[in-house]
């Protein structure tokens, strides 16, 4: 008994401690600093001057406005693709559910080039006017964050037992009735899950409102980093973040509602067993297979293909292969201090430590919460950290990485100056990843029946080979899917990657960035081929998260259902 | 060549690979052996636009025995603000990339030694503790070619920008997020203050060319490459704000001319400095590798590494440079106080101004 009150004390201390230091701390310290005044002394004169302002109540119903589109259009289109790429099979399958991730994970600085000149007067949809408008920056969210719905619904929605919906029909009810009353209920906590991540995305999104906005166009996240980096405006900033923190609390406390109601034990089956073979006979198929084509067609493959086309291109319009050769090289007039292929094992590296990070953390956290203990107490105590756990993905990577200048030269008293340590990278992506893996482990964890739990414990199993014979090997299915996303998350991280000392190495966003900040057409092909590098082995590392998957699954772990 | 380069690194790495073992835990510069003799490792914080070739600093690692351990932290404007707000815990011992127009925050903040190496060719600057590196300014860069094309005389003045036969050409850059936006707007406080432009101001003369069908792009890369027409991506606009020293880079195939050019009459001076910072605990060190920015090792290195021209003016430039990329006889002066002191005010107004 007392192993295992030490073992779940280590699985909350752990991640507690990890984002305490690398979370918590930072934030809270920096935030602490608007409020001091001059002299010493606390000075809540900012909270005046920023909230009488009318400015701020703009940028807070911008920012609003932007996320809550956002994670709408995101559900809509996304809904629709998950049934495609979970519950029917087709040839090209996989290939086409890599395709879907490849947005999220390239550089924000890069979509934004894309877009832009897709929305220009002269550009494929210049007819639409959305050049510089609040519609054109939200079809640029929607198209970063299509697949986290499509993921983290599609997951669950593979293993639903198709059985439930098969009943409702042969009862009488419509397929419409039967999605409805069936289906959706049964898929509402993920779905929740999933509008709630990609609301915290869009409210928080930064390099892409900043390249498609245009004048005028600010939220609250811009204007924390116009106000840090470039005022040094400590006082707005910290007002700012508190702002942010309320609007994303309001969002995890609406999506926690939602969860907890629609929540209960599922009846799951082992991936894909339940999906169908693609027919074109039924209505539920063929209009999903529309969808998809205009979703991935238009939203993903036309700005996608524009980028590719374009890397293949010279200065002169003429077809090559030049971009590609000179990712060997520094570039035009050595335009970076590493070649691109350096860069990119800089690049692997880092989201290889980021990953084992963002498991383990996550994993833990993933774990405790899907208990339920009976103390009223404890259970309180789980929700809050359900909550907190999701709070890195709302808060600016600004007030993050500004936080940690004045926080970690000398963390816990250590003679370390993690700073300027090769390790604070990897650790700052392996927040933004903590939440992911979270939110993708957690919905498998928690849709275990505990009646498998209990029956294990009566026959004698102690607390340990629970974990190890029940949990473990179901948690293990979506941890492929989990171990994916936290390493596609840390391949593309720029934000707080930017904002972060980095000895003597840049990481691959970073100098994509770099070289499209650079004269020259040769640098900006070279970006675009980078990007193009960087696209690709994100999607074929994702596809090869879902094909060790796909192994597990057809093991062992056959039948506990 | 690339090869033989990369060989020698390797050996250098190979060689010093002890030496970093036994400072890879160590804070910054905190080498107990650091001393008079300048040995021991010396943190170079730097902003993202920093390069130098891996020979030239190798020399100089070789030279003095320092170990230099290069860390960037973003934009200029970053830089400067982390190191004002890491006062008493600086983040390395040698800071590269204050840029004029952040210079006085920073030397007002008392994170700089007062150090500055003497009789240095690259002269002196006003602030205390900063040593002149590097400078280049930003101008209006126009389409040579799209003019030729459409029988238009190029502007001149920052006052022809605001004309009508100038009308929707125009690209600027938002000073509020790009560093050649804000050194553009500084050059139009510097040109026409509160009361020029026929008493209309800096700010009358912003809306002017907003009326005039002005655009604003968020970057300089967004401003050059998306909307300029001599960018070669497909721009549509034949004027835009960026560097002097942009036309050097769109030669026409032979390399005797080029296709845009820089208006000498509206550019604003950006001069880098670099300095040791206070607290450093190797400051023989620092102050030698700030020795070595100002030497001719290091400023002949700087054009083709970081666009920008040596500060000192003996140094020989690349030739594309002489010939198509001069700097501006007489650029237009904001006093440095005065940027600190309106920075934010000045943004805001012309956001104002935009209309945005």
């Amino acid at each position: 008994m007392n192993r295992t009150r030490l073992g779940w004390g280590v699985a909350v201390a752990l991640p507690l401690a990890f984002l305490g230091v690398f979370f918590a701390w930072p934030v809270a310290a920096l935030v602490g600093r608007g409020f001091v005044a001059d002299g010493g002394g606390v000075d809540l004169g900012g909270l005046r001057d920023v909230l009488g302002s009318p400015r701020t109540w703009r940028l807070v119903g911008i920012t609003l406005a932007q996320a809550a589109a956002g994670s709408v259009g995101s559900v809509l289109l996304g809904l629709p693709v998950a049934y495609l790429l979970y519950r029917t099979r087709f040839p090209g399958r996989a290939v086409l559910r890599g395709l879907v991730t490849v947005p999220f994970v390239l550089p924000t600085v890069v979509v934004g080039v894309a877009f832009r000149s897709l929305f220009r007067a002269d550009g494929p949809l210049g007819w639409a006017g959305l050049e510089e408008t609040f519609v054109g920056v939200v079809v640029a969210l929607v198209f970063f964050n299509v697949s986290v719905v499509v993921r983290t619904v599609g997951g669950l929605w593979e293993r639903l037992d198709p059985r439930a919906e098969q009943a409702a029909r042969a009862l009488g009810a419509t397929p419409q009735r039967a999605f409805r009353t069936v289906t959706l209920p049964a898929l509402g906590p993920a779905i929740a899950s999933a509008a709630a991540v990609v609301f915290l995305f869009c409210a928080t999104a930064f390099g892409v409102v900043l390249v498609l906005g245009g004048l005028g166009y600010g939220t609250i996240e811009t204007e924390i980093y116009r106000r840090t980096t470039q005022f040094l405006d400590l006082r707005t900033a910290a007002v700012l973040s508190i702002l942010q923190l309320v609007v994303v609390t309001g969002a995890l406390f609406a999506a926690a509602r939602a969860r907890g109601r629609g929540e209960r034990a599922l009846h799951l089956e082992q991936e894909d067993v339940a999906a169908h073979r693609w027919s074109a006979r039924r209505a539920s198929d063929v209009g999903a297979a529309a969808a998809t084509v205009v979703v991935v067609g238009v939203l993903i493959v036309l700005p996608l293909a524009g980028l590719v086309g374009r890397s293949f291109r010279g200065p002169d319009g003429a077809w090559t292969l030049a971009n590609y050769r000179a990712l060997g090289t520094t570039g035009g007039r050595n335009a970076l201090s590493v070649t691109v292929w350096e860069a990119l094992g800089t690049s692997l590296r880092t989201a290889l430590i980021a990953t084992a990070i963002a498991v383990v953390v996550g994993g833990l956290v993933a774990l405790v919460v899907s208990r339920r203990p009976r103390a009223r107490a404890a259970r309180r105590a789980v929700g809050l950290l359900d909550a907190v756990v999701m709070l890195p993905l709302g808060v600016s990577a600004v007030t993050v990485g500004f936080g940690f200048l004045i926080t970690l030269d000398r963390p816990l008293g250590l003679n370390i100056d993690l700073r300027t340590s090769g390790l604070l990278v990897p650790a700052a992506q392996a927040v933004v990843a903590v939440p992911l893996v979270v939110r993708t482990v957690l919905p498998v964890l928690r849709a275990i029946d505990p009646r498998l739990r209990q029956a294990a414990a009566v026959l004698g199993a102690p607390p340990g080979r629970v974990l190890r014979d029940i949990d473990l090997p179901i948690a293990l299915r979506s941890l492929g899917l989990a171990i994916g996303f936290a390493f596609s998350v840390s391949l593309g991280e720029f934000g707080a990657t930017a904002f972060l000392a980095r000895p003597d190495s840049a990481t691959l966003p970073v100098v994509i960035f770099r070289l499209i900040g650079r004269p020259g057409a040769e640098n900006y092909g070279m970006a675009l081929a980078a990007s193009v590098i960087l696209a690709a082995i994100t999607a074929a590392c994702v596809m090869l998260a879902e094909r060790l998957r796909q192994d597990r699954g057809a093991g062992a772990v056959g039948g506990e259902f | 060549m690339a090869t033989r380069r990369r060989l020698a690194m390797t050996a250098a790495v190979a060689a010093l690979l002890p030496v970093l073992g036994a400072c890879g835990t160590a804070a910054p510069g905190a080498d107990p052996t650091s001393g008079a003799s300048g040995a021991g490792t010396v943190t170079l914080v730097t902003h993202d636009s920093w390069a130098v070739s891996d020979d030239v600093i190798a020399k100089f690692e070789a030279d003095s025995g320092v170990t230099v351990k290069q860390v960037a932290v973003g934009d200029a404007g970053t830089l400067a603000n982390q190191l004002v707000l890491t006062q008493g815990s600086p983040l390395g011992d040698v800071v590269f990339g204050i840029d004029n127009t952040f210079a006085s925050r920073v030397a007002d903040a008392g994170v700089l030694e007062d150090y500055s190496p003497a009789g240095a060719a690259t002269g002196e600057s006003p602030f205390a503790g900063l040593t002149p590196i590097d400078q280049g300014d930003v101008c209006v860069n126009v389409d040579t070619a799209w003019f030729d094309a459409h029988g238009l005389a190029e502007p001149v003045t920052l006052e022809d920008l605001a004309k009508p036969e100038y009308r929707d050409l125009m690209v600027a850059l938002n000073p509020a997020s790009s560093s050649p936006g804000m050194a553009f707007l500084l050059a139009t406080v510097g040109a026409f203050g509160v009361d020029g432009f026929d008493g209309q101001g800096w700010t009358g003369y912003w809306s002017a060319l907003k009326a005039n069908g002005l655009t604003v792009a968020e970057s300089w890369s967004d401003g050059y490459y998306s909307e300029f027409s001599g960018g070669g991506e497909g721009g549509t606009r034949p004027i835009v704000v960026s560097y002097s020293t942009s036309p050097a880079f769109t030669l026409t195939e032979d390399g005797s001319a080029t296709t845009t050019r820089a208006l000498l009459d509206t550019c604003f001076r950006q001069v880098e400095y670099a300095g040791v910072l206070a607290g450093t605990a190797n400051p023989a060190g620092a102050r030698a590798l700030v020795d070595f920015l100002t030497s001719e090792t290091f400023q002949a290195d700087i054009p083709g590494q970081m666009y920008m021209y040596p500060a000192d003016p003996d140094v020989a430039l690349p030739a594309d440079w002489v010939k198509f990329a001069p700097l501006a006889p007489h650029p237009f002066e904001v006093a440095p106080d005065q940027i600190t002191a309106h920075r934010e005010a000045w943004v805001d107004a012309w956001t104002e101004a935009v209309g945005a």
